[in-house]
């Protein structure tokens, strides 16, 4: 898709500052269309899935790239494809299927097919037809089945996840996350085999950056969230890392789960509850696991789709479906690994009640950006203010901070042209 | 012993069907410390999206194993969670027996929750059928084991309150 180079930029940015974002820039149905172009269309690596979806070949799972629908598939020869989910003829999304096995996609209207990979390979009566003993109809002679095969997009998968684009030029998917962000990547996924344990979706009434935001905002978990604070899950006083690519756009939070209790980080801290004890704690019955090295918890924002949560023992993918300027479908998968033993495995699910549309720490981020998203309809000419830890963008050794967030907006200035 | 469901008596049933009806009362008038007196100590209730039971995977929305982590999610909800205030109304219908297992009824019924929230119009919040399982204890029916799964492909942002 061609946006005009000339266009003007659809929101202004009066304050020139990463740290004010304008309102906005969240409820502006023109900058919104122009994200989806320019970042989940155009020179970004969108996530669609884990290769356990999809293990054998035929295997495939519909999902979404920003609002286009796109199928995941493991062809023949074992390798991945992604292609774009309407037919070449008449445009039918022709996959309703959530997930399922197939040897071709057929679309129902005229039966058109297409091999595992996006090719056409038949096309009725594309060589007429005989009606009483005369040929008639069929495609025109110069019809080319190469040139009408389903969209095809850019595919590279990493120890086990996912991701496509559009675009064809994008850069290798290593050199798209960077170095900084890699490596606790890898220490999620290290080529470990994954057992998918399934699936949570939720519809949150805001726009899709402020979930990427929420997860590079290590400032409100110890403050929203009793769980996180009364139980030292994550607060101010612990061991943390700020970590983000040269961009600005991808990071990750890293930190080290601490006793809980009484303490400086808890001083005015009205979600922090000191007498809270739980009748039954085994939902928060955490195992260390080789594999951590140190750290509890990393919550990894890759830009624009994904986050990757590490949180004791659960780990989930986390996908953003953008819907609009003020809404997002969030799509979670919950995962384990093939070598969990089946107490791991329950333990996985317990700490999932922590999780998701219903968590006790994520629930309310959904209600909180879905009021976020009330405030900034009701005074668009307005801004956001995130300066704690000053006005610098860069890694941090503490928690303290909102540095990436404005991390976030530099890229985002550059690429939208804002 | 298993024996049909048609075994039961016409009392028992109607006593299951008040059970229903108390549960769903106790829900929409928001007396929530009264509902882990609904279940036994030792219990099952989740929460499970459609998709993940249908294809035999796990994952819960929610999922509790006992009166205590029921007493928790109260607690929870109340105490804990940030959220904006809402009404939710229970439809149950369609209660059936669908099988005894010594002590225990096997039940499943429909449910349709409406929320309200403040300033807004009711909404379908949630809809699928309860898969129950129902024993006496301690002088009334409880439930022993109770799976919610829920039709909803989107749970409309969050779920605060029990099902």
């Amino acid at each position: 898709m061609n946006a005009p180079d000339t266009a003007p930029p659809a929101a202004h940015w009066p304050d020139a500052r990463e740290s004010r974002v304008p309102y906005r820039t969240y409820t502006d149905p023109d900058l919104y269309a122009e994200e989806l172009e320019r970042i989940f269309y155009r020179g970004h690596w969108c996530y669609v899935g884990l290769e356990a979806e999809v293990p054998n070949p035929g295997d495939f799972k519909r999902t979404v790239i920003g609002e286009r629908s796109v199928i995941l598939v493991r062809a023949d020869d074992g390798s991945l494809a992604v292609v774009e989910n309407h037919c070449a003829h008449r445009g039918v999304r022709f996959c309703q299927k959530e997930f399922g096995t197939a040897k071709r996609f057929v679309c129902p209207y005229h039966q058109w097919n297409y091999d595992l990979k996006g090719n056409l390979v038949g096309v009725p009566f594309r060589n007429g037809f005989i009606v009483e003993g005369r040929k008639v109809g069929g495609m025109p002679p110069d019809f080319d089945m190469k040139a009408h095969g389903l969209t095809q997009l850019k595919v590279e998968a990493h120890n086990g996840v996912v991701f496509a684009s559009f675009d064809h030029d994008v850069p290798p998917l290593r050199d798209y996350l960077g170095p900084d962000v890699m490596p606790w990547f890898e220490r999620v996924f290290d080529g470990r085999r994954l057992v998918v344990l399934g699936y949570s979706r939720q519809r949150i009434p805001g726009n899709w950056r402020l979930m990427q935001e929420n997860i590079k905002d290590p400032y409100h978990p110890g403050l929203l969230h009793t769980w996180f604070v009364t139980f030292g899950l994550w607060r101010a006083d612990q061991r943390s890392q700020m970590v983000m690519d040269t961009h600005g756009r991808h990071a990750a939070m890293i930190s080290r789960r601490n006793q809980g209790g009484e303490g400086e980080a808890t001083k005015g801290v009205a979600s922090f509850k000191q007498n809270m004890t739980l009748h039954d704690d085994r939902v928060l019955d955490v195992v260390p696991e080789p594999w951590w090295n140190g750290p509890t918890v990393t919550m990894l924002t890759l830009f624009p789709s994904v986050i990757i949560q590490q949180q004791v023992n659960s780990v989930s993918t986390r996908h953003i479906v953008p819907r609009g300027p003020g809404v997002f479908d969030f799509y979670w998968t919950h995962f384990g690994f093939a070598d969990d033993t089946p107490e791991m495995t329950r333990r996985r699910l317990r700490q999932a009640n922590l999780f998701g549309p219903a968590g006790y720490v994520s629930a309310d981020d959904g209600e909180v950006i879905e009021m976020q998203q009330q405030g900034f309809s009701q005074d668009p000419g307005y801004r956001t203010m995130s300066e704690l830890g000053g006005r610098e963008i860069g890694p941090t050794d503490h928690m303290v901070t909102e540095t990436l967030i404005r991390g976030l907006y530099r890229y985002y200035r550059g690429v939208m042209d804002v | 012993m298993n024996a049909p469901a048609a075994m039961i008596d016409v009392a028992l049933r109607l006593e299951i069907h008040d059970l229903y009806a108390a549960y769903a009362a106790c829900l929409d008038h928001g007396e929530l410390d009264e509902w882990p007196e609904f279940f036994t100590e030792e219990c099952v209730y989740k929460l499970i999206p459609r998709e993940n039971f249908d294809r035999g995977l796990p994952l819960a929305t929610l999922s509790f194993e006992s009166r205590g982590m029921l007493k928790d999610r109260v607690y929870g909800a109340t105490q804990t969670l940030f959220h904006q205030p809402y009404y939710q109304r229970h439809l149950v219908a369609g209660i059936r027996v669908t099988g005894v297992e010594g002590d225990a009824v096997r039940t499943e019924a429909n449910y349709l929750v409406v929320r309200t929230k403040k300033n807004e119009l009711s909404e379908v919040y949630n809809c699928g059928r309860y898969i129950d399982r129902i024993v006496r204890d301690a002088g009334r029916l409880r439930f022993a084991e109770k799976i919610c799964v829920f039709d909803s492909e989107l749970i409309p942002n969050s779920i605060i309150y029990p099902i």
